[in-house]
């Protein structure tokens, strides 16, 4: 699975790249995030509730921020196992980009996921990534700001 | 009503089936029954680095989780292939050794790496679902080229480039030649797609380990519980022979997914000794998805050359078989002796070369699936028929027709000798049933509604009853291809037929009594039919291959006959008459144009009772008899699909389906009916709606009814089946088998006539709707630019 997009926040880049590393904004965010930890400045563990088709199950997994260019971007890598329902890993780059007062957020994002999750769910990764991508910059918009806006 | 050879006897074993009465191995409850539940691979190609089961062994009601190793330090033996192919260099195969549990890799998802004990099945698979295993991920190779080529991820350390065979069949200077002095070659890319099995019933296995006796027995959704328990016992090293029992119960269809031994079953008896518990486990749909033995999955390149006349004169083929990530037990045969040898089809060839490659690749293992190697081999051969008759302009019966063999036994240049045959008989049939003469003008009426409508042939031979043993031994066969029979006369005069056939929707418990009745008019409801039992039953090869009739029912035939010489010499003695005089009638033994006779069951009384036997006769009435046929047997038939086609959806009707068979003598026409439709249905799943997908890390994406279509009864038309029955000389009943015909006929018939419909002969099974509408742009797109 492959997603890309632009999302546009009305802050600057500096307050945007400080809630990209901060690990209880991202809890916030990131839909179904029960745990979210941060270890070192650049890994974090995470539990969380995914539900893709039939399956639901709960992630237990490692964060690591990787390409580190503050306050520019930075490429998030994760791998979560979820026991019998299998596994997910992915990653993200996420570009941010000074435009006026705001700010464009560019991601490109892979995922792959396997075991059962793959079997009974394959069709529905996709929707489902799109999904959940919205929810998290909905979410991450409404963190910093009070009127969202999204473009593209 | 007769009930003998040839009459359409209702089935005696419908009573308990539609009733919800049969009983199959989950339906077994052992009292101090536990359930095994597995920790399964979800990676596709992996080292296992380590397992934790430390949490899970915590959990009430865990009885155990084992491993691997400790399976191995047991002594339990690796899973074996059970025929040894050749390469062409003359090197054995590249056989990567198989545990029943994974010790350092796994292999594809789903492979088994632990099997977990518990008193319940829900606390087994959460339990399962506790045991943390670290994995060091390798890159996987789902492709069977791909996974050929240098640099692929090499799955088995003795299997270099994943080749595990490189195999011949033919003369290729021949066949080249053959094909340099064509007037036409035909060349295709064929892909022959992956097919999951889907029996109803799942499998399923219940061990039991008599710790007093030291005594293993299993129940086993098995087709051929024998062989199950050689492979248990002399292979697999879980017990010997005589120290354990396999009982396949009733079994709710196998289509060749259940001949194996399977890893599960040898661990579920191995982990009943281990706990001394009895260890049931029973299938989930998903895990069947995932391991039950895939049917299929070839990639061929062939050229097939006519001479100015139409006549074949050479048919070249190279084949790469994906055998999947372990070699299943007749995974090495099915591509090859079972395939190439079907090459000629009906057609008199004068030069064939097959060439195959089997490929390890990391998913499920492929093996024998309803058909196996025979329907790859006619979608091949009429694929290029109906193909080669569209580039030379030609009628496609008319090309089969003027290459059909016309008289037998017929010798072809890849090893089979066919004895018996009438392709033209059969063509003929089945072209008047189908109304081929009228088909221009329903053509014309479809078109006047906007359809496509189109018609596709297939005309195949297949080989059944593989035999004779000591031929398949020569070509590497590890084991016998005869079956056995016993037939008990009681005191009272009923029956039991003691057989090694197994019946998991074949109906032997209703045609092999009809022998009986036959032979001695005796009620069918008097004849019991005993099989399945390794402990009941003294030997048997079981049930695939379409072998109960052609094998299985002759050796019930020759137990008849000894039975009878005995019946006559009692009778003889007992009314003092010659053996010669006395003939079986309609359950009486009489002197033939006298009055004076014996009832059957006086004759089972006398010899039970031994008061007045002719001197020296044993007492009792009961005889035994192995039958090893001097040949296969070749049924053949020629199928004619009629579709229609909407062209705005991609939509695809089957209209009509016609099929003329020659299945030899036929014992129960309903029971071969009723064989035939389920083959036709499958066929028609494999060429419309089946396909198992993997994506490229090797997760399998058609792992749920979701996304792996079965046909359905409004899928498919009302069959039009004719016969054109020549006897086989090749075994005493004369019978050729049905049970793999529809299967193996039926997809090229269809994919040739949606092509005939849509104009398009780019077309690959399944040919769902959005396949056939792309075909049918790529038609117009051509036809814009012209």
């Amino acid at each position: 699975m492959e997603m890309s997009g632009e999302v546009r926040i009305d802050a600057t880049v500096d307050e945007v790249w400080a809630a990209l590393n901060d690990a209880e904004i991202l809890k916030a965010c990131i839909p179904g995030c029960q745990e979210l930890e941060k270890v070192s400045d650049t890994e974090m563990t995470a539990k969380v509730v995914l539900k893709i088709g039939p399956v639901k199950a709960k992630f237990g997994g490692e964060v690591t921020l990787e390409n580190l260019n503050p306050p520019n971007s930075y490429s998030i890598v994760g791998e979560g196992k979820g026991g019998i329902a299998g596994f997910a890993k992915g990653g993200a780059d996420v570009l941010l980009e000074q435009d006026g007062d705001e700010t464009v957020l560019k991601y490109e994002a892979k995922a792959q996921v396997g075991g059962k999750i793959a079997q009974l769910g394959s069709r529905l990764i996709d929707s489902t990534s799109k999904k959940l991508a919205n929810q998290f910059f909905d979410n991450f918009r409404n963190a910093l700001t009070e009127e969202p806006e999204q473009v593209g | 009503m007769s009930e003998g050879i040839g009459a359409s006897v209702r089935r005696k074993e419908d009573k308990r089936f539609i009733t919800g009465k049969g009983k199959y191995t989950d339906d077994i409850r052992q009292e101090n029954q536990a359930y095994a539940a597995f920790v399964r691979s979800p990676h596709a190609h992996a080292v296992v680095k380590s397992i934790d089961a430390s949490e899970a062994e915590a959990m009430d009601g865990v009885v155990a989780v084992l491993n691997g190793h400790q399976l191995t330090e047991d002594g339990i033996g690796n899973i074996i292939a059970g025929w040894a192919i050749t390469s062409k260099d003359g090197s054995g195969m590249n056989m990567g050794a198989w545990s029943a549990l994974c010790t350092e890799k796994v292999r594809y998802v789903g492979d088994t790496i632990a099997i977990v004990i518990a008193d319940t099945q829900e606390i087994a698979r959460n339990a399962a679902d506790a045991v943390m295993v670290d994995f060091d991920i390798l890159p996987a190779e789902v492709n069977p080229e791909a996974a050929l080529a240098d640099g692929a991820p090499q799955i088995h350390d003795n299997a270099p480039n994943n080749q595990i065979y490189d195999w011949e069949l033919g003369d290729e200077a021949a066949t080249d030649a053959g094909l340099a002095s064509a007037a036409h070659v035909t060349e295709m890319e064929i892909i022959n797609n992956r097919l999951s099995p889907n029996p109803m019933e799942p499998r399923a296995a219940i061990a039991i380990f008599d710790e007093a006796e030291d005594h293993y027995t299993l129940y086993t959704t098995s087709q051929n519980p024998h062989v199950a328990r050689l492979l248990l016992s002399a292979f697999y090293q879980v017990a010997p022979e005589h120290k354990l029992r396999v009982v396949a119960p009733d079994v709710g269809g196998g289509f060749g997914s259940k001949i194996y031994v399977y890893p599960e079953e040898i661990a579920c008896l191995w982990a009943s000794m281990k706990t001394n518990r009895s260890v049931k486990w029973t299938s989930t749909r998903s895990e069947a998805f995932l391991t039950d033995a895939h049917g299929r999955d070839h990639v061929t390149r062939a050229k097939m050359g006519f001479d100015a006349n139409g006549k074949i004169v050479g048919f070249k083929v190279d084949t790469i078989a994906n055998i999947g990530a372990y070699m299943s037990l007749f995974s090495s045969v099915t591509p090859t002796y079972l395939y190439a040898t079907l090459l000629s089809g009906q057609y008199d060839m004068p030069a064939i070369h097959g060439n195959v490659r089997a490929v390890y690749t990391n998913t499920a293992p492929v093996d024998a699936y309803r058909g196996a190697g025979r329907p790859e081999a006619t979608y091949l051969v009429e694929r290029m028929m109906d193909t080669a008759a569209l580039e030379m302009g030609v009628d496609p019966a008319e090309l089969r027709r003027k290459n059909f063999i016309q008289s037998f036994p017929y010798q072809t240049q890849v090893i089979m000798n066919y004895d018996s045959g009438d392709f033209p008989g059969c063509m003929d049939k089945a072209q008047a049933a189908a109304d081929v003469a009228g088909f221009a003008a329903r053509k014309a009426e479809s078109a006047s509604r906007g359809k496509l409508r189109g018609i596709g042939y297939s005309s195949f031979i297949e080989a059944c009853g593989i035999a004779p043993s000591a031929a398949v031994g020569s070509l590497g066969c590890g084991v016998g291809l005869w079956e056995s029979a016993e037939v008990r006369v009681n005191p009272v005069g009923t029956i039991e037929i003691l057989t090694g056939s197994h019946s998991h929707g074949q109906s032997h418990e209703t045609t092999f009594a009809q022998l009986v009745n036959d032979r001695f008019g005796i009620p069918i409801d008097n004849v019991q039919i005993v099989h399945g039992d390794t402990d009941k039953v003294q030997f048997g090869m079981g049930t695939y291959g379409s072998r109960s009739g052609p094998v299985g029912m002759n050796a019930i035939v020759k137990a008849l006959d000894k039975v009878e010489a005995k019946v006559k010499k009692i009778a003889a003695h007992v009314l003092e008459a010659s053996e010669d005089d006395i003939v079986i009638e309609a359950g009486e033994v009489k002197i033939a144009g006298t009055d004076k006779k014996m009832a059957w069951h006086e004759v089972g009384l006398a010899a039970y009772t031994a008061h007045n036997l002719p001197e020296g006769m044993e007492p009792g009435l009961k005889e035994g008899a192995f039958f090893d046929p001097i040949n296969f047997s070749f049924p053949s038939a020629t199928l004619i699909c009629e579709v229609e086609v909407d062209p705005d959806t991609g939509v695809t009707d089957i209209l009509k389906f016609t099929t003329a068979d020659d299945f030899g003598v036929i014992i129960n026409p309903m029971v071969v009916e009723g064989q035939v439709h389920g083959g036709i249905a499958q066929g028609i799943g494999q060429a419309m709606l089946e396909n198992v997908v993997y994506d490229e890390s090797g997760q399998l994406l058609t792992g749920s009814y979701m996304d792996y279509a079965m046909p359905r009864a409004d899928d498919l038309p009302s069959f039009t089946i004719e016969h054109n029955n020549v006897p086989s000389p090749s075994n005493p009943l004369g019978l050729k088998g049905c049970g793999e015909a529809g299967a193996i006929g039926a997809p090229p018939a269809v994919i040739n006539a949606i092509c005939n419909a849509i104009g398009n002969n780019n077309l690959s099974m399944p040919a769902t709707p959005s396949k056939v509408w792309a075909a049918l742009q790529e038609v117009s797109t051509q036809q814009a630019a012209e």
